[in-house]
């Protein structure tokens, strides 16, 4: 008929087709609706619009699969097996930044469930697509290419090799620089995925240059983008000594104490994971964060948070007491312990409180001096009703054990000991009866305290095997005192005295 | 036989005498080879535990030394290693020194990181501050409406009050907002805005013109879609003499649109005759450039003067400096039919 009438026709189903996809699009933002729509058969009906003439069908296509397959597993694979994922990346450096950042959030959305679907993304060549996307102008398209290469880079290392072999790190450390914050949390989370896996992957970061721009960025006030950038710095440092040293040497030192005194809990969190990589290594390093006067600042942000945010922090002070004395002498005059005990009590979790007993073993194992603090600030009891209580787990027991078991061996507190001797089981015991066995043959003071205060009767209701080391212990002491003493602290003397008395025929 | 005899027994007396000499003499040299034997042997035995005694001596003596150094050498190095250790591996004074600079140095640092949290928390609470002040100036603002006048006290002015409210205050001080032409939001905008660095969310047109089917890909990746096709399909805003003119060339257009149209339902061809009608019109000049008597051909056949009584020479300026070779070449190095420079 007319030109105008054919055109017409042409412009309706247009019209028709666009209002289709975006319809779609609006409703797989909402969850509910996924099943729904993945019964009716919506991925095959999406895939030619995929390739449609028109871009705004295109991207929103390309949006609703993206929006569909994020929702869960089943799309996810849905879109794998059917072939979608060669279509979206045939022609993508062609087409416009709507369309670039549509595919990549596919792919991010598909990537992210598990990583036999990553290793198919990446299969279909989708690593060159997500590098040309980053190369891009825009920003936003930059970014939706390197949240799809975080997921892709977070399941395991063979990935994280294919998307560093894909060269994607120096243009992430491009992306870092930019000024768009959204941008550069990203690019700081995909390199700290990246680097997390191994220290060869960590190498190449740290090759590309992204340690100074990632110090640089810690001063930033926004919250997020500081959680992205520790965390990446930490998983920087935590697999070689030279790589700690590497992140130290980028002056991250005062400003990172900075970080611990954050509003935001997992910005403290995350600094205090970045002070215990640095602090695990050496005693140098460990030397150089005390110096700084990062002990104070870990204990403080200890102080000042509950849960799990505190676990890094309690593991710094164990690192840094555990390298050598002096450290853990000044680890004690920081006021570190009681942070410590408040730690054990307060908190619920098994591991935490098993973390909190492992440091206060390793701070008080050195000296008697170190035992002395922390039996002083009254834990030992605390320790022992932790490793004797049946609800806690076997880790908890085990690292209570070790702890006691280190602190009594240099113990001369004998206040503390006392206390602990009337509840300890066996094994224990052996330990207590043996540092009073080696302090009361000298001080004569403390054995009238300790008979005074009826040690010396628990010592004789021991009964222990003969020839055994607790055995020998209790004969030392035994000898320290008067055979008369000794006998008539012994259980069951009243008996014998009684028998004493019966048997005794009166002599007038 | 006694002379027999005799001879026989002087001849065994000789013989045991001779017998008996022989042995002494004998004796005697076996006496003497022992003795130089002996002498020998003394000698060189006392000879060698001479030597051996002095051997053993020296060994005595050189371990009696020996020891003397020892023992001097421990004293000098349990001095030394005493100091040593003292000095500088577990110097007390200096351990004491540094856990102290250090407990300096935490309550520098823990002072210092109270007074960077009480900034920042400062800080917050002036941001919270600034953002409410700036709600209730656009409260004021949008309730201007609400202020007294001289007859009717307004609700923050209430005669039972000693004095108006601050909200008043607020409303006297403000000025009133304008009306402001709602943006045209596309239903679908908004949803898709969770692109944080999206500034504008990418509008699908559709209330812009729909693409044409067959339309070539817009250049370059920068302009918005949609605005580029509002630049394109943009009405035209005609200036007010083209506008002002009765015979405007939009009313032409239409009309000529519309008569198309009345003849294209019963004939595909254009009338010949009537159709020439309106396409040989006189051109209409411009007002401005019209004089009196003649056009002036400043702005249509020429845009800048010229006083060829001024000129100096009868050709052009020639340059001094040679011209660069490479730019000689420009639009000369491939025929005008490729067009390519």
């Amino acid at each position: 008929m007319s030109q105008r009438q054919v055109l017409q026709v042409f412009e309706q189903y247009q019209r028709a087709r666009t209002q289709f996809v975006q319809a779609v699009a609006e409703l797989a933002a909402r969850p509910q609706n996924v099943g729904l729509l993945q019964s009716a058969g919506v991925v095959s009906l999406l895939r030619p619009l995929l390739l449609d003439v028109v871009p705004t069908v295109q991207q929103s296509a390309a949006l609703a699969l993206g929006r569909l397959a994020d929702c869960n597993n089943d799309l996810a694979e849905a879109v794998v097996k059917g072939d979608i994922l060669p279509q979206l990346l045939c022609s993508l450096s062609e087409q416009n930044r709507f369309y670039k950042k549509a595919a990549a959030f596919v792919l991010r959305a598909v990537g992210k469930h598990s990583p036999q679907l990553a290793q198919a993304i990446v299969q279909c060549g989708a690593l060159e697509m997500l590098v040309i996307c980053l190369e891009d102008f825009d920003p936003g398209v930059k970014e939706a290419a390197s949240w799809a290469l975080t997921y892709i880079a977070r399941h395991n290392s063979e990935l994280s090799q294919a998307v560093v072999d894909a060269g994607a790190v120096p243009l992430l450390v491009l992306c870092i620089q930019e000024p768009e914050i959204a941008l550069k949390r990203i690019a700081a989370s995909t390199l700290s995925d990246i680097s997390k896996h191994s220290p060869e992957l960590a190498q190449t970061v740290v090759d590309a240059g992204a340690i100074a721009h990632l110090a640089q960025m810690i001063l930033n006030p926004d919250a997020k983008l500081k959680r992205q950038v520790l965390s990446a710095l930490s998983q920087i440092a935590k697999h070689s000594v030279d790589l700690a040293e590497l992140v130290v040497e980028a002056e991250i030192f005062p400003v990172v104490l900075t970080c611990l005194k954050d509003s935001d809990e997992y910005v403290k969190k995350n600094g205090a994971t970045l002070i215990r990589e640095i602090a695990k290594h050496t005693p140098e390093l460990s030397q150089l964060i005390v110096n700084a006067g990062g002990v104070a600042a870990v204990i403080d942000c200890i102080g000042s948070c509950r849960g799990t945010v505190r676990l890094p922090g309690i593991m710094t002070l164990g690192y840094v007491a555990a390298h050598s004395e002096n450290l853990s002498m000044a680890v004690i005059v920081s006021k570190g312990i009681p942070p410590l005990c408040v730690c054990l009590i307060e908190e619920h979790e098994d591991h935490i409180k098993a973390a909190a007993a492992w440091a206060l073993g390793l701070i008080g194992r050195h000296t008697p001096e170190h035992a002395h603090a922390v039996a002083a600030a009254n834990v030992l009891p605390t320790l022992l009703a932790m490793y004797l209580n049946t609800n806690s787990s076997e880790d908890l027991q085990m690292k209570t054990k070790k702890a006691l078991k280190n602190i009594l061996q240099k113990c001369t507190h004998l206040p503390a000991l006392e206390s602990l001797l009337h509840d300890a089981p066996l094994n224990i015991m052996k330990y207590i009866v043996g540092q009073f066995s080696k302090v009361l043959p000298h001080d004569s003071k403390a054995r009238r305290l300790f008979v005074t205060t009826g040690g010396l009767k628990k010592i004789q209701e021991i009964k222990a095997e003969p020839g055994s080391l607790l055995q020998e212990y209790i004969n030392t002491i035994n000898s320290c005192y008067p055979e008369e003493v000794v006998r008539y602290y012994s259980p069951g003397y009243p008996e014998t005295l009684l028998e004493r008395v019966e048997n005794y025929h009166p002599v007038f | 036989r006694s002379e027999d005899e005799d001879r026989k027994s002087k001849y065994k007396a000789a013989v045991r005498i001779q017998s008996w000499f022989r042995g002494c003499r004998v004796r005697a040299y076996l006496r003497y080879l022992n003795k130089m034997a002996i002498c020998i042997q003394k000698w060189w035995r006392g000879y060698q535990s001479r030597r051996y005694f002095r051997k053993l001596l020296e060994t005595a003596y050189f371990i009696m030394k020996m020891n003397f150094y020892n023992e001097m050498a421990v004293r000098i190095q349990k001095r030394w290693r005493g100091y040593y250790v003292r000095k500088y591996i577990h110097n007390y004074y200096t351990l004491k020194k540094y856990l102290e600079a250090i407990s300096v140095n935490n309550e520098t640092v823990r002072s210092e990181l109270q007074k960077y949290a009480e900034m920042k928390e400062n800080e917050e609470k002036r941001k919270d501050l600034e953002k409410k002040e700036k709600e209730k100036k656009y409260q004021a603002r949008k309730m201007h409406y609400l202020l007294s006048t001289e007859q009717i006290a307004g609700i923050y002015n209430s005669p039972f009050r000693k004095s108006p409210d601050p909200m008043e205050l607020l409303l006297r001080e403000s000025k009133p907002l304008s009306h402001r032409r709602q943006e045209i939001r596309s239903p679908f905008g908004s949803e898709l805005y969770d692109w944080p660095t999206c500034k504008r969310p990418p509008t699908f047109s559709t209330v812009q013109p729909l693409l044409a089917i067959g339309r070539q890909k817009p250049q370059g990746p920068f302009r918005d879609t949609a605005e580029v096709l509002q630049q394109r399909y943009k009405p035209l805003e005609p200036t007010l003499r083209v506008a002002a003119s009765i015979n405007s060339p939009l009313e032409k257009a239409r009309e000529e649109i519309k008569r198309e149209e009345w003849r294209n339902r019963i004939h595909d061809n254009e009338f010949l005759p009537f159709s020439s009608f309106h396409k040989n019109e006189k051109y209409e000049p411009s007002i401005h450039t019209s004089g009196k008597y003649v056009q002036e051909t400043y702005g249509v056949k020429h845009f800048r003067e010229a006083h060829p009584k001024k000129w100096v020479a009868g050709k052009d300026f020639k340059t001094v400096l040679p011209s660069i070779v490479l730019f000689e070449k420009f639009g000369k190095t491939y025929s005008r039919t490729g067009q390519i420079v």
